[in-house]
Formats: C-alpha cells, structure tokens, sequence
C-alpha cells in the first residue's frame, strides 16, 4: 500500500463518518439538500488533493465544513439569477458569519444532531418514492456511494444515480422545509423513517433476490442509522421498538448462515453463537420503549417478539403462547395477511401443527399472498409435521419456484425431495 | 466522556468499559495443562490495558479514524484489533469446522 492509497482509505473513512453532519449542516445553511450534498463533495475532492501531501487534518470534519462553506459563498456569487439574489445574499452574509465566529469545533457541534434529525425526514419525505427514500437515505445519512448502493441492492449503479438526481429535484421543488415536523405530521413522518430505516435492514437480513441469504453490510447501516434516531428523537418508543427489533435480530446473524453460506432457521440455529451484546442491547431498547409506553407500538410487539425467542435458551423454552399473543396485538394494530401467517407458526408450535394449518389455509386465497413463497413454505411443513408428506413437497416445490433467493430456493428443493422420498416410502410412519 | 458520546451518536458503539488497575485482578497461566494462579500486582507489567471499547464500522480505515479521535494522553496507545467472524475463515477451514459436533447441531432438523 502506497501512502496515497493509504490516505485515500483514511479519507474514505473520514466521509463515512463526516459526510452526514456535513451535508446536514449545509443543508441547513443553503436549505436545498442537491446544493448541500454537491458542496459537500466538493469539499470531498479538496481533500482529496490536499490531504495525500498535507496529511489528514486534527480535525476533518472542520476542515472539510470550512471549505464546503467557501465553495458555498463561490457559488452564490456566481449566481446571477436576479430573482434569487437577494435571498441568497442573505445566506451568504451567514455563512460569512459563521465562518468568522472562529470556533469550527463547536459550530460542528452546536445543534448539528437537528439538523441531522431534519436530514433524515427530508431523505424520507413522502413526496419521495420509497426505494428514492432508501437511497437518499444511504447516501445522505449512511455516507454511502452511488456504486455501493447499486451493489447492495442489485441494481444498476446509473439507476441508483437517477434515482438520487430524480428526488433532490423532487425535493427542491416541492420546497421541502429542512425542519422538525411538529404534532400530527411528526407521527406520519416519524413512521416513514422507521419503514425506510427497517426496509434496508430487512433487505440486508433476508435478501429478497440474489445468490446470498444475507447481506450484512445493509444490516449493520440500518442499525447504525437506527442508533442514531434513537439519539437524536429519545423520546420517541416506536424508534426503540425499532432499534430493539434491529438489535435482536442482528444478533442472529452469525447463527444464520451454514458453513457452505445456506440459510439455518431460527429453531435449527446454534443459540451459543447468538450475539449476547446485541441481544442485550436490544433487550435494553426495548424495555425503553415500554418505559415510554410504547409497549403496543408495532415495532416494539415484533421486538417484542424477537425478544421471546433471545430469552429462550433452547427452543424448547420458546413461550409460544405468549408469541401468539404479541402476533394477535400485532394483527389488531395492523391486520396483514403476513402477520396472519406469522401467527399460524406460532399457534402451530403452541397448539399442534393442525392448529396453525387451519389459519394458513384460510390464507391461500389472499389475492396478496399469491406469490408469497412463505405460504407454501409454511403450509408444506405444517403438512409435513403431519405426516402428509405428499401434499408436502407440492407446497416446498411452489415455494421454491417462487422464491428469488438462490440460498432459499436450494433449501426449498432439498425439502421438497425429502418429502417426496417419505411420500413413496412403503413404510408407515 | 465525549468522545464516547461521539461514538455512541454515530450508531457505532456496541460496548465499552474500563478496567481496573491489574493489582486487583489475577494471573492465570497454564503450564504442562495446569493452571497456575498468581494475584497482582504484578512488578514486571510494561504495559496495561485500561479498558475497551468495541466499534462496529465498515472498513479498518474507519476504526482507525474513530481511534485516532480518541482524546488519550502522551504515551498511550490504541491497539485496534478486529473481531473474528465465521466469514473470514477460508472455505476450506468452514467446511473442516462443518464436521465439529457442535456446528453440525446447527444443521439438525
């Protein structure tokens, strides 16, 4: 390693770490994110031919924050557009300010969780689609580049661009405020983030497409982002129900995945290998959110959940009916043919296979399930469990077909033969 | 402290403590498969770990920068070290580990 790729790598950390509070803070300045998230980047590139010879400054994030404020008063002055003038002449005369009050540590420090907190709902506004949300949100929040976003979710690095250009024009001409939103509003918006935040966990813990079960490196900038919510809005229980969701079920994910990358499920796994400083902190969080009386949040009832399985030191200790119930509060806050099917598992286990068939068998005709590769899954091993080895294997193999998880399908397929091989056996068993 | 409240407000913090002064810990060393116990202080000690913190970060650049914000004194050092995952270990040493007993309970069904 030369020292300019050395500091390349320290100046790429430096971003990650950074770039949020920076752009946030510029945000609040400029008040366009586009214009922020360009000066940003700028300041990006100084660095970059800069640092390889001056080396990485005491402090970068200041360092970076002065320039990208210098680059911000180039740019009003080049901007001619009369109409736009006066106000930025405004904005000029305060970055001015703000760059002569001296103190670049603290003027880094002062109120920038604010403006972090009003970056994450203007990444998150509803004027947005919601996989331009995930991105926004990556980029913005997450210090992630275009081709790591395009990595992580499969797609085109140009698709992931566009939909980043598409939402900061979006957004500049809706004339989003870069603001706190207050009452009513806060709810709606509140529930935004967290869906963003727990889309790009669930997209790193059960990869919906493609050749590996997991992908960790969403997981763990899902969770980092949710750690930083939760300090930046404490008094909101739905953020530690989230956080606690997060938390516990990332403790899992060693016990996930077999030697040769396939999937375990939870039953099967090795709980000695279950993170116990996740589990704990997520037990932590969650008992935050029930402090706040959160307990019947959604986020908290699944952490909640999540949590009955991290206590249990054996499968065998699962408190299924105590499952059930968190599954029925969860269906009559938000009665979802998903949460049904979860529920028909947990009733499966605390009263009989045939039980839990009964519910899931009232779900095939649920129009939204129909490509839903976890009801068959489900219903072939309730059919299984059963003794209806036959039926069985139908179901794993139209599971399979349906799932786009190359690991899944696999381990779909062997169940699929192994019920098929029992069907034929002369044996009764 | 503020530096472990910068780390705890980035989402990166997954635990830390201090430790106290080897003096009121012990020695525990293992020679021909017996263990030896000796309480301290111990008078040879050059150098003494005071405490951890364990960072979750994408990259060793990143610990490295989180480290080398650490406000620490003249002298001391910070060793950064990353946790071993099932992930790093060739194909070869995971599938020798797939025939240990208790990885194989893992894949019961």
């Amino acid at each position: 390693m030369t020292a300019t790729d050395y500091t390349h790598g320290a100046i790429d950390a430096v971003w990650r770490i950074e770039s949020p509070r920076l752009i946030a803070g510029l945000t609040r300045i400029v008040r366009d994110v586009g214009l922020a998230e360009d000066l940003a980047q700028d300041a990006l590139v100084a660095a970059l031919e800069q640092w390889p010879a001056s080396g990485v400054p005491r402090n970068p994030g200041a360092w970076l924050m002065a320039t990208a404020k210098h680059r911000a008063i180039d740019h009003f002055r080049r901007n001619t557009r009369l109409q736009q003038k006066q106000d930025q002449l405004g904005r000029e005369l305060q970055v001015q300010q703000e760059l002569t009050e001296g103190d670049l540590d603290t003027s880094m420090d002062d109120d920038i969780g604010d403006d972090l907190l009003r970056l994450m709902f203007i990444a998150c506004h509803p004027v947005l689609s919601t996989d331009v949300r995930v991105a926004l949100t990556l980029r913005l929040l997450g210090g992630l580049t275009t081709d790591e976003i395009a990595r992580a979710f499969l797609v085109p690095e140009p698709t992931v661009a566009q939909r980043i250009v598409r939402a900061k024009r979006a957004l500049s001409e809706s004339r989003v405020p870069f603001e706190v939103p207050r009452g009513d509003e806060l709810v709606v918006r509140l529930a935004s983030v967290l869906e963003v935040l727990y889309l790009i966990f669930n997209e790193g813990y059960a990869a919906t497409a493609g050749d590996d079960w997991m992908r960790p490196g969403l997981c763990a900038d899902a969770l980092r982002l949710g750690r930083i919510l939760a300090g930046l809005a404490p008094e909101e229980p739905e953020v530690h129900g989230l956080v606690a969701l997060m938390e516990i079920q990332a403790s899992r994910s060693r016990a996930r995945i077999g030697p040769s990358g396939q999937p375990i499920l939870l039953l099967d796994q090795d709980r000695g290998r279950w993170d116990q400083l996740l589990i704990r902190r997520g037990l932590a969080a969650l008992k935050r959110a029930e402090d706040q009386g959160g307990a019947t949040g959604s986020y908290a009832l699944q952490a909640a959940i999540a949590a009955c399985h991290a206590r249990a030191r054996t499968p065998e200790e699962t408190d299924w009916p105590r499952i059930v119930a968190l599954y029925e509060a969860l269906a009559r806050l938000q009665p979802s043919p998903v949460v049904e099917l979860n529920r028909a598992v947990a009733v499966a286990m605390a009263s009989g296979p045939a039980a839990g068939l009964e519910i899931a068998d009232a779900l095939t005709s649920e129009p939204t399930l129909r490509t839903y590769h976890l009801l068959p899954s489900v219903r072939g091993d309730f059919l299984a469990k059963l003794g209806r080895f036959g039926e069985a294997a139908v179901e794993f193999e139209r599971a399979a077909s349906l799932t786009r998880n190359a690991r899944e399908r696999e381990l779909l397929l062997e169940r699929a033969r192994q019920c098929a091989r029992e069907a034929t056996s002369p044996e009764p068993r | 402290m503020k530096y472990n409240r910068a780390l705890q407000e980035a989402g990166v913090l997954r635990a830390l403590d201090g430790l106290h002064p080897p003096s009121m810990g012990a020695r525990v060393s293992f020679s021909d498969g017996q263990a030896t116990v000796v309480d301290g202080p111990f008078t040879e000690t050059k150098e003494v770990v005071g405490g951890y913190w364990i960072i979750e970060v994408a990259s060793r650049d990143e610990a490295v920068a989180w480290a080398s914000r650490c406000p620490a004194s003249d002298n001391e050092v910070i060793e950064v070290r990353q946790v071993q995952e099932f992930s790093d270990f060739p194909a070869a040493v995971k599938e020798a580990a797939a025939g240990l007993p208790e990885m194989q309970s893992q894949n019961k069904a």
